[in-house]
């Protein structure tokens, strides 16, 4: 008896060994991301990994867009070694990879295709040919508009409008007595929200927000053109509260018919022709970002890519996941469970080849055209010193941009004249720039 | 003898606490004292280097500066002046006799256990926005149009949304110290036939105003770093219509991610969080020996 | 004829009390009814009050994508744990400064008030330098050690304010006796005290549980209380009211139900020296 007790405590005993060396071996990946619709979908098919992969284990940061830039930027630039995959975007990647501070993805197994992904995105998320984040998703803007309105409105939209239709059309769609608003753009401060689409929107427009020199252009005339256009636009035809509208809010009132056109990420287009989310989505129409014929349309280029800091001590385990999580076989994946309207879009050239994606959203050309007419290495109507279409890829950029879009919003919220909100842009921006030493 | 005694363990004593918050006080400021006199731009450490006084002067030159100083008075004293007033009526009111008299002070002690996060994001989207909030919803059915509380009035609705959160607080206190009114002296004054209002103004408010005192430096010491309700609901702006100093170091660090602005602005804080202590203190000082 | 008067005036006094009360819960009282409707009743046009389809749906997408148990427990130990090693450390340093008090004592007070008022974003980056290079970054234990100094000025004052309020005679008294230092601080001293320990536990616990900054910026996710759990709900996409609710109701539950239980012994020491 005594003796069969002991031996059943030295298997118990054993058996717990055992578990604890099994556990010492598995890895976890802390992975920190945006608290999207896309990457709450791949937080919940991440289970589908585990099980090929047990001895990973993995934690979840998710969290608003403001809030996560902030705490990765941090822990990455003092090596705080908090994560071990980070969601970042086209505007970190070019200059974390030059500091060092990111592994380079040169090295994903053969079948990973890195020859399948759109050029236009590799080549933002790339320096100096190395691939340093994996596209998770891709985007660009277009218009997104009502096709009921439009033709209540009595006008048809082209497949590539100019900023004079998209005013008249918007101003013939606009019902302020049942609210519907005309036009939804984002208006709420900051370089990702409203600075984005504004200078986005003074590409088309002719202009820049530097000169050759890193000489700052708000007292220059297009500069003054596009912001009068936008407030002209939004004070005669937007929502009420648009000074603190972004991204989300304008989905929502997009969502439940509050708008005419919307003039946002391409991504947006999955979500306002679902029907189980859109009251509009048998209605949803979409083009492409308006021009001036200056050759340039305000459309913008964005990724939201899946980094791996440098000093990790899971880099083997964070490759794997990264590979997994932007794969062809992570597509398909969502399409089994999903539908194919929910696959991530905007990485590869393959999703654009595929019929049965093609069949399943209607956006798909659009959005692809969309990306393409983006040109992240030459902005610009003039020839400018930097690269980035709705942002300027420097460091500075977010502190500088961050400001000017809170005199942006000001102007829109109406305590602030046009005027004196560039005339502040201007010296904020000429100030930072003397700070931070390129004049 | 026993007085020597316990005189030394009382040194003993206070000394963990003393010492604690002395080390928590002085290594990081004496870091960010450090920091302010650097260049140093997380994004671009290897431009790291000493520029003097730099810092201080792109601090303070910049006219969202001068803006967040008079947010951050107008923040601190506006949600001071509503919490007390509406303190001292609601603590009047519950100091009353009625029926349900505990449920009631359950219900407006409420709002002090929610996380600012949370308050400032059921007031933003639930009660303020212009489209779907229910004040929207209020103003449409009388027939209004609805009203932009946070790009119209950005200051004064984060003022609304701080002072819910404190009202709880100022009338626990406010409540506590009329209840220890000494009820024989008010009665005496009722017989003398002296009218309520007089009662209050000479005898209860008198006596509250040791416990007023006592809310505004409590209140004080966590309004002048309000900071997750404006991050919320406006991102300090539009423009910096709602920027509060807290928020201006915040934009420099972690925005722009300019340590070394943002740690000259977080000294500059420091020392005027000093001054306004250091008035507070005299004031309380007094209030509390006497 | 005084005692009718006194009814009927105690009948408006209770109509008017009840009103403000509920006028000031109203907010969390509809958030916790949107947290039951579909996304589309969210915002329905009128607003719906009782008469929708309730549902659980919220919470079970909630608890889906974010482990709460994980961010509660979280909070607990942190809250719990600062808030104890608060008391450790406040409550000797509280007793002396009452009881004996020196020259100097008032000053320490008042400064150890002022740490009180360095702005957190000012010093956030030495913190997290400090952090990264001891290794507390994302752990229990170093937000327990932050929360307990942020908040260990507003313990000691507390307590101090209350033992200040004991006679000092009962404790000459017990010392007249024989009683040593330790007895008398046992025996004498803590039970006339526990209704103000009680009071500052409550306190501090509440402002632990719901502070943001520290808490945000220090922890990933192995540490990551309900704040940096509510953060991932702040602004997702699309139609999102009913789903905010949720897991706002999941954030503050815990302390509203904490709170409301212990309200007699919250307000009882919450006087901060406010009442002689």
């Amino acid at each position: 008896m005594a003796i069969k007790r002991a031996l059943l405590n030295t298997a118990v005993g054993l058996g717990l060994v055992a578990g604890f060396s099994a556990a010492a071996s598995a890895e976890t990946l802390t992975i920190a991301t945006v608290n999207n619709g896309d990457m709450v979908r791949m937080q919940g098919l991440a289970s589908e990994f585990t099980a090929a992969n047990p001895d990973i284990t993995l934690e979840w940061v998710t969290l608003e867009e403001n809030v996560l830039r902030q705490k990765v930027t941090t822990d990455v630039a003092t090596k705080g070694g908090q994560f071990d995959i980070m969601t970042i975007g086209t505007y970190e990647v070019p200059i974390w990879a030059k500091q060092g501070w990111l592994v380079s993805l040169d090295d994903l197994p053969a079948e990973w295709d890195k020859a399948d992904l759109l050029p236009a995105i590799a080549g933002g998320l790339s320096v100096d040919g190395s691939l340093y984040a994996a596209p998770f998703y891709g985007e660009s803007s277009m218009v997104m508009y009502r096709k009921d309105l439009m033709e209540k409105a009595g006008l048809t939209m082209p497949d590539a409008p100019t900023w004079a239709f998209i005013k008249e059309a918007a101003e013939k769609m606009t019902d302020k007595a049942n609210e519907v608003y005309g036009i939804c753009l984002r208006g709420k401060a900051g370089w990702g929200e409203n600075m984005a689409f504004l200078t986005a929107m003074s590409n088309s427009f002719g202009a820049k927000w530097f000169d050759e020199n890193w000489n700052a252009q708000f007292d220059q005339k297009p500069w003054a053109d596009t912001l009068n256009f936008y407030l002209d636009l939004m004070t005669n035809y937007g929502p009420p509260g648009a000074a603190n509208n972004g991204f989300n809010e304008n989905l929502s009132l997009m969502q439940t018919g509050h708008c005419g056109m919307w003039i946002d990420a391409t991504v947006a287009a999955s979500f306002v022709s679902n029907p189980k989310d859109s009251q509009v989505a048998e209605q949803m129409g979409y083009a492409l970002a308006p021009d001036n014929g200056l050759g340039k349309r305000g459309n913008w280029l964005w990724a939201w890519s899946l980094a791996i800091p440098a000093g990790t001590d899971s880099t083997d385990a964070a490759k794997k996941f990264v590979a997994w999580a932007t794969s062809k076989e992570y597509t398909a994946l969502v399409a089994s469970k999903e539908g194919w309207a929910n696959v991530p879009p905007g990485t590869r050239t393959s999703l654009y080849e595929n019929s049965e994606y093609l069949a399943a959203a209607p956006f798909a050309k659009m959005t692809l055209d969309s990306i393409n007419a983006a040109d992240p290495t030459h902005p610009t109507v003039d020839p400018v010193p930097y690269t980035g279409v709705q942002f300027v890829a420097i460091p500075e950029f977010q502190g500088i941009a961050t400001a000017v879009g809170q005199q942006f919003s000001a102007a829109l919220a109406g305590t602030e004249t046009a005027e004196n909100a560039l005339k502040a842009a201007q010296d904020l921006t000429v100030k930072e720039m003397k700070a931070a030493g390129y004049n | 003898m026993s007085t020597q005694h316990s005189r030394s363990a009382a040194k003993l004593m206070i000394a963990p606490a003393t010492f604690l918050l002395f080390v928590w006080m002085l290594v990081p400021l004496v870091m960010t004292i450090y920091y302010s006199f650097q260049r140093y731009r997380l994004l671009t450490p290897d431009r790291r280097g000493f520029i003097g006084f730099d810092n201080y002067v792109n601090f303070i030159d910049n006219p969202a500066f001068w803006s967040s100083m008079g947010n951050t008075l107008l923040l601190v004293g506006g949600v001071l002046v509503i919490t007390i007033v509406f303190g001292i009526l609601f603590a009047l009111l519950l100091d009353m006799p009625m029926f349900g008299q505990g449920i009631v002070r359950i219900l407006v002690i409420a709002p002090f256990f929610v996380m600012p996060t949370v308050s400032a994001l059921v007031w933003k989207n639930f009660f303020m926005n212009p489209v779907n909030g229910l004040f929207a919803f209020a103003a449409k059915a009388l027939g209004l149009q609805p009203y932009d509380f946070l790009s119209q009035a950005p200051l004064a609705s984060i003022i609304g949304i701080v002072s819910w959160q404190w009202l709880p607080f100022a009338t626990l206190i406010l409540l506590t110290a009329i209840q220890s009114l000494d009820s024989e002296q008010l009665e005496a004054a009722e017989m003398d036939g002296a009218p309520a209002l007089s009662r209050f103004f000479y005898i209860k408010l008198p006596h509250l105003s040791r416990a007023i005192t006592v809310v505004i430096l409590i209140q004080t010491i966590f309004l002048l770093s309000v900071f997750a309700e404006i991050l919320v609901t406006t991102n300090g702006g539009p423009g910096t219509a709602s920027t509060n100093l807290t928020y201006l170091v915040y934009a420099k660090s972690l925005l722009s991610f300019d340590v070394g602005a943002g740690s000259a602005g977080g000294v500059i804080a420091i020392i005027l969080a000093n001054i306004v202590a250091i008035f507070l203190m005299r004031a309380i000082g007094k209030n509390l020996d006497s | 004829m005084a005692r009718a008067i006194s009814t009927r005036r105690k009948i408006g006094i209770t109509a008017l009390a009840w009103a403000l009360g509920l006028l000031i819960f109203f907010p969390i009282l509809w958030t916790f009814l949107t947290s039951f409707k579909s996304e589309a009743d969210a915002i329905a046009d009128p607003p719906l009050f009782l008469n929708f389809h309730w549902t659980m749906e919220n919470y079970f997408a909630v608890q889906e994508r974010s482990d709460y148990f994980k961010h509660f427990w979280n909070s607990v130990v942190i809250a719990g744990g600062s808030t104890l090693l608060g008391l450790i450390i406040a409550v000797p340093a509280a007793w002396s400064m009452a009881f004996v008090p020196g020259k100097y004592t008032k000053d320490v007070l008042m400064w150890m008030l002022s740490t009180k008022m360095m702005p957190p974003v000012g010093v956030l980056i030495p913190i997290y330098l400090i952090f990264r290079s001891t290794g507390l970054l994302d752990s229990k234990t170093g937000l327990v050690i932050v929360m307990t100094l942020i908040n260990l000025p507003i313990i000691v004052w507390m307590l101090y304010t209350y033992f200040k309020e004991i006679p000092g005679e009962i404790l000459e008294a017990a010392r007249m006796d024989g009683a040593t230092l330790r007895e008398e601080i046992i025996y004498v001293l803590t039970p006339m005290a526990i209704p103000g320990i009680a009071s500052t536990l409550l306190l501090n616990v509440i402002l632990a549980w719901n502070e943001a900054f520290w808490t945000l910026n220090l922890a990933a996710s192995k540490a990551a209380p309900l704040t940096t759990f509510i953060a991932g709900y702040s602004s997702p996409e699309g139609l999102f009211y009913a789903k905010l609710s949720a897991a706002s109701i999941m954030a503050i539950a815990p302390i509203l139900i904490m709170g409301w239980f212990s309200q007699k012994q919250l307000v009882r020491g919450l006087t901060f020296g406010a009442v002689k």
